[in-house]
């Protein structure tokens, strides 16, 4: 099929930026998203261009480098999937592609479709840890059973692979799913509970600083993660939070 | 340099408490005073970044990715073994030793691979207490599973997600030490060199990948825990990031290289759908429990299937080919990953592939629906007999084992499992070779370690299911932190390391000058071209199975390849910028330089143990004809490389592997 | 407790309380409305209560009107906070893709009630604060003798241009109740196996009340 793609160039963080449109032909429906853009890169290479810069790194949906925002969407219209799982199929011959980097004031770009994630990486910074000392010298795995319905649940909230496609689709650039999904998980867990306190209150007072919005719940975070963080570990970090405020 | 593994006296179970009754140590107050840098951000680097500054050591660590969190590590699924015997099956820590000696074809060093498995128990309770949500039964105690080739239950998982729910773990006990100011991390940086001062690993040089700059890292040891070199085939289940390019720098600043040959192939994974492909999806090895391997008897079937005027499901069950069954009644579909991986190469080389590339075989799951619906029909007392209902049945069981890994087929091949055999085919997965390390997990340079997968020493030619995220932790929780104290204890006195040293100058300039060759070199192809031509060779004659003609062809092909590179290399953009072709230039280089001393493994290695597969190595009768041929009177030794200025001069050295504990018996699985 | 208002979920807890308290004074608002089509005299008698109980008067229109003040200017703050949070707009965003058209505009939703109550305010509020407070007169009578609360009332429905615009706030008021009521709830942090019921009921509540209001503005136009 052939395509045409109208893509966010920037040069740098200094940059002002630009849509540019391309032309991209021969594309199967075999191909994920990213492989339609080496595609592009190939020939902005052999003309003697420079290629779009995007972030990417397993490309089987786990490592959570890749974002783009594909037609108005965070990692496009297919559901439960990145963007290098977004297969080519789901475009038409002669479709009109938008492709954009996740934008948030938290989130600044690099280059391109490159964008700087690294205020997730300092909210964990903040309190995302249980501290205990990994010398080993702790107790039997098995010491504290744990109900397998929380297990699960801390599981569910694990499973984030922080992309930030909560924070791209929000309309307000809000990264409770994110956070919520941390804190759900440690308060879900025995382990997690002793300094359940001061883990909300400094990382949610780390996502203030950086800049992220309020949420609003429209739940559009929800319906855009890949892998279907609920909304109902927003509503958990809600009460954590106004249950260690209160007690301060 | 003759080659001291320092492994410690006595008996083997009691040789690492030996060893750590008598380590030297550093006291608190000096440790603040030491340096350590770590490069890479996996289940081993991030497990040693956090343990080294919660032992009170100033770490830099660093990473190419846009955080620690995303190192591939995260892509494990299955699990992680330990020996903790909750099942009560009667697993020890000497059994998983056995089992990954014997695993690994004989071929890794039995006193690291005791550790391992000693050390393997107390992971579990690190991680357990770090908030790691491993499966749990309704009792609250945790669940295990088994994994291949083994006869007891002890792989711990977290769903499909075991390596990511791991790192996400160690990751977290980073931060803590990041928050603390222990760890200072370097996000988008790559390593470009060692810097050796009189003899012993003292920094690093690092490119910001954001701007460009080239930075200098003094430290007072180095640790690699850069993970393996896969990607040396262009395609495999690795991330598009993995390289070899901080271990080929140490190899060239005088680490060893061992084993570069050992890789292995995974029996499992979507085939390659076009030359569009940049990558392989695997898919889990568990799916072997229930799908049976197939290719049609006949060509006509083939060929009418290929053209599309067939489906696999209208093939009688008398005129398809299970050969995994055929072959190897005793195991059937559940033979070992490097048996299964060439029984497949071996039809479709033959011409029996089921895709248009003729690399595919099937992958069945209709029987087991069958079994399952009849199961099921019977438990809830429905009719037997009713065809659509057992299909039905059959299909919810299928579903609830395997739900996630169909989805994940269907969007990549568009096609429902549930209704049409998978094609699948073997992929590249991991690389048991790496850097070689002593007992300590210390190169050949001093002060310079390697862990996790960038080493050599755990899985000797094969590594079993849910090992590698067992040896990244070990080394990196319980192994580094205490052998690399024995080793900068006798640094109390150095104080901090200057970056203004010739050598450090040295090393800068060196990266400088291939930066700039790279950005003004006037080529006419992009570095993606070379890549998938080193694959090609790769792939074709470094593969599944190798042969002395491939393999002097592929030496050859090699070179001829990595001069053409030099000289026709084309690389847009320029330093000072985010530059990811840039980035790719240097890591295809070393690429294409790995890959003739692997091929040089490969065809110095006159055996076939695990991975490693000569066609000229095979049982010429019996019943074992036709299979791998082992041996263990020339052989049993680990290949250690030193370089030499060009791969071709790379000299061998030998560390004799010896058994003391274990007798080294012949793989069967008929 | 200066603090929490300074956090994210502080704020949206703030908000959520007021939104609660003002759903809360809807319905009793509403009831005593519904009266007004039920029986003449029963919705005098309430409404002299109401206006002239100094409990209702003092305190609690007080409390009301900072509820709807604070609820208004925190919104607004919100609004503010959060456009900064994306400082370049997207060229191509398709958010119904992922959310209702209520949950994204609640601003213009609420700008339009606020709207409203200007009017609703010129209407009633006003002209009784103006009898009661400035002219002194707490009878709640007109001049012959009978209450004056049910009369106003018709009086201000004559007019089909205010029924329409009160019609149109209606609608407004149901697209913000319809997001918010939800909404309410999920930034208390309650969100647990009562959450589906309680979401059906938050839309029956969302479309009862502002239709009633509409059936009531509409009846008083029809029986004039």
């Amino acid at each position: 099929m052939n395509l045409t793609l109208k893509i966010w160039r920037q040069k740098n963080a200094n940059d002002k930026g630009k849509m540019v449109d391309y032309q991209v032909g021969d594309i199967s429906g075999d191909m994920s998203f990213l492989e339609m853009l080496d595609v592009l890169n190939d020939q902005l290479i052999n003309k003697g261009e420079e290629p779009v810069a995007f972030d990417h790194d397993c490309r089987e949906g786990i490592c959570g480098m890749c974002s783009l925002y594909i037609n108005g969407e965070a990692h496009g219209p297919d559901r439960g999937v990145t963007t290098c799982q977004l297969h080519m199929r789901m475009f038409k011959d002669g479709d009109t592609i938008f492709i954009e980097p996740f934008r948030a004031k938290a989130f600044p770009v690099i280059k391109d479709l490159v964008v700087d994630r690294s205020a997730f990486d300092r909210i964990q910074h903040a309190g995302g840890f249980i501290s205990v000392n990994t010398s080993g010298n702790t107790i039997d795995a098995n010491a504290i059973p744990v109900n397998k319905h929380d297990a699960d649940d801390a599981f569910s909230a694990a499973t984030c692979i922080g992309c930030g496609a909560c924070v791209a689709s929000c309309k307000n650039s809000s990264a409770m799913l994110y956070v919520g999904a941390k804190v759900s998980q440690f308060a879900l867990l025995p382990q997690g509970k002793i300094e359940a306190t001061d883990r909300v209150l400094n990382m949610v007072k780390q996502m203030d600083d950086e800049g992220f919005g309020n949420c609003t719940n429209t739940g559009a975070c929800e319906v855009e993660c890949p892998k279907g963080i609920s909304l109902e570990n927003i509503a958990r970090m809600n009460r954590e939070y106004l249950s260690a405020a209160l007690k301060g | 340099m003759a080659l001291d593994s320092k492994t410690p006296q006595g008996p083997i179970a009691e040789k690492w408490t030996n060893y750590k009754n008598n380590i030297d140590l550093v006291n608190p107050a000096n440790k603040r005073n030491i340096d350590v840098i770590v490069v890479g951000t996996g289940l081993a680097g991030g497990s040693a970044a956090a343990t080294l500054a919660e032992l009170g050591y100033n770490v830099k660590a660093f990473c190419f990715q846009d955080s620690p969190r995303r190192a591939h590590s995260i892509a494990a699924q299955g699990g992680i073994n330990a020996a903790k015997n909750y099942q009560g099956d009667g697993d020890s820590t000497y059994r998983l030793f056995y089992d990954t000696v014997k695993g690994g074809d004989y071929r890794s060093r039995e006193a690291n691979v005791y550790r391992l498995a000693e050390v393997s128990a107390n992971i579990i309770d690190q991680c357990v207490a770090q908030g790691v949500p491993f499966a749990r039964e309704y009792g609250g105690l945790l669940d295990n599973r088994s994994f291949g080739g083994v006869l007891v239950s002890r792989t711990f998982y977290a769903a499909g997600q075991t390596g990511q729910q791991l790192l996400l773990g160690a990751y977290s006990a980073m931060n803590r030490q990041i928050g603390r100011g222990k760890i200072k991390m370097y996000n988008r940086h790559e390593m470009l060199d060692v810097v050796v001062v009189d003899g012993k690993a003292r920094g690093i040089i690092a490119r910001n990948l954001v701007t460009g700059e080239i930075e200098r890292h003094s430290a007072h040891a180095v640790v690699l825990g850069t993970g393996g070199y896969g990607n040396v085939f262009f395609l495999s289940t690795n991330a598009m990031g993995s390289n070899v390019t901080a271990a080929w720098k140490a190899h060239k600043r005088g680490s060893y290289f061992a084993n570069p040959c050992y890789t292995q192939i995974h029996p499992t994974c979507i085939p390659v759908s076009g030359d569009h492909q940049s990558k392989l999806t695997l898919m889990s090895e568990s799916l072997r429990n229930d799908g049976r391997i197939w290719v049609p008897k006949n060509m006509e079937d083939v060929t009418a299937i290929r053209e599309g005027r067939l489906k696999p499901i209208e093939i009688a069950e008398e005129n398809r080919d299970y050969y995994l069954e055929r072959r190897y009644p005793a195991f059937g579909n559940l033979v070992p990953r490097d048996v299964a991986s060439r029984a497949a190469k071996e039809r479709c080389d033959a011409g029996y592939g089921v895709n248009a590339t003729g690399e595919a075989v099937y992958l069945d799951f209709a029987s087991a629906i069958q079994r399952y619906g009849k199961e099921q029909a019977i438990v809830k007392h429905l009719d037997v007999n009713d065809k659509a209902l057992i299909k039905k049945l059959g299909q919810e069981v299928v579903k609830n084992k395997y739900g996630n890994l169909f989805q994940m087929y269907e969007k990549i091949v568009d096609q429902d499992p549930y209704n049409t055999p998978m094609m699948i085919y073997p992929a590249v997965h991991y690389t048991m070779g790496g850097l070689w390390v002593d007992y300590n997990l210390m190169t050949t340079v001093p002060g310079l370690y390697a862990i996790g997968e960038a080493n050599f020493s755990d899985h000797g030619a094969n590594r079993l299911g849910a090992s590698a995220l067992m040896q990244g932790l070990a080394d990196g929780y319980f192994v580094l932190p205490y052998t690399i104290g024995d080793y900068l204890s006798n640094d109390i006195r150095t104080g901090a390391i200057s970056t203004e040293s010739p050598e450090f100058d040295q090393a800068e300039k060196e990266v400088k000058e291939r930066i700039n060759f790279f950005i003004s070199n006037k080529g006419s192809h992009s570095v993606d071209y070379f890549h998938k031509k080193l694959g090609k060779i790769m792939w074709n004659k470094v593969g599944m199975s190798r042969n002395v003609q491939g393999l002097t062809e592929a030496i050859s092909e090699i070179k001829a390849l990595r001069e053409e590179f030099w000289k026709e290399v084309r690389v847009p953009g320029t330093n000072e910028e985010f530059n990811e072709e840039l980035a790719k230039a240097g890591r295809v280089a070393d690429y294409l330089e790995l890959g003739e001393l692997f091929a040089k493994d490969a065809l110095a290695r006159e055996e076939s143990c695990g991975g490693h597969f000569r066609e000229d190595a095979v049982e010429l009768e019996g019943e074992q004809k036709g299979e791998a041929k082992r041996d263990d009177e020339n052989f049993a030794y680990v290949a250690a490389w030193e370089y030499k200025g060009e791969p071709s001069a790379a000299v061998l050295h030998k560390e004799q592997l010896e058994f003391k504990d274990i007798e080294l018996k012949q793989r069967s699985y008929k | 407790m200066s603090g929490i208002l300074n956090s994210s979920i502080g704020r949206k807890f703030a908000m959520a309380l007021s939104a609660l308290f003002l759903m809360v004074f809807l319905l009793q608002h509403f009831t005593i409305n519904l009266l007004s089509v039920i029986s003449e005299d029963t919705f005098n008698t309430v409404s002299h209560f109401m206006g002239t109980f100094w409990l209702v008067q003092f305190v609690l229109q007080p409390v009301l009107i900072f509820g709807v003040i604070f609820h208004f200017i925190m919104g607004f703050v919100l609004e503010v906070r959060n456009r900064n949070a994306r400082q370049i707009s997207y060229a191509k965003n398709n958010g119904s893709a992922n959310s209702t058209w209520m949950s994204r505009n609640m601003i213009w939703s609420g700008l339009a009630i606020l709207a409203f109550m200007g009017l609703h305010f010129y209407d009633f509020w006003f002209p009784e604060i103006n009898t009661k407070f400035i002219e002194g007169d707490m009878s709640g009578l007109l001049p012959n003798g009978e209450f004056r609360y049910f009369e106003e009332l018709q009086h201000k429905f004559v007019d089909v241009w205010r029924v329409v615009l009160y019609c149109v706030a209606f609608v407004f008021l149901a697209l913000h109740l319809l997001h918010g009521f939800s909404s309410a709830f999920q930034s208390t942090g309650a969100n647990n196996k009562y959450t589906k019921g309680l979401q059906g009921f938050g839309k029956a509540y969302a479309i009862i009340i502002p239709l009633g209001f509409v059936f009531i503005a509409v009846f008083h136009y029809l029986n004039q």
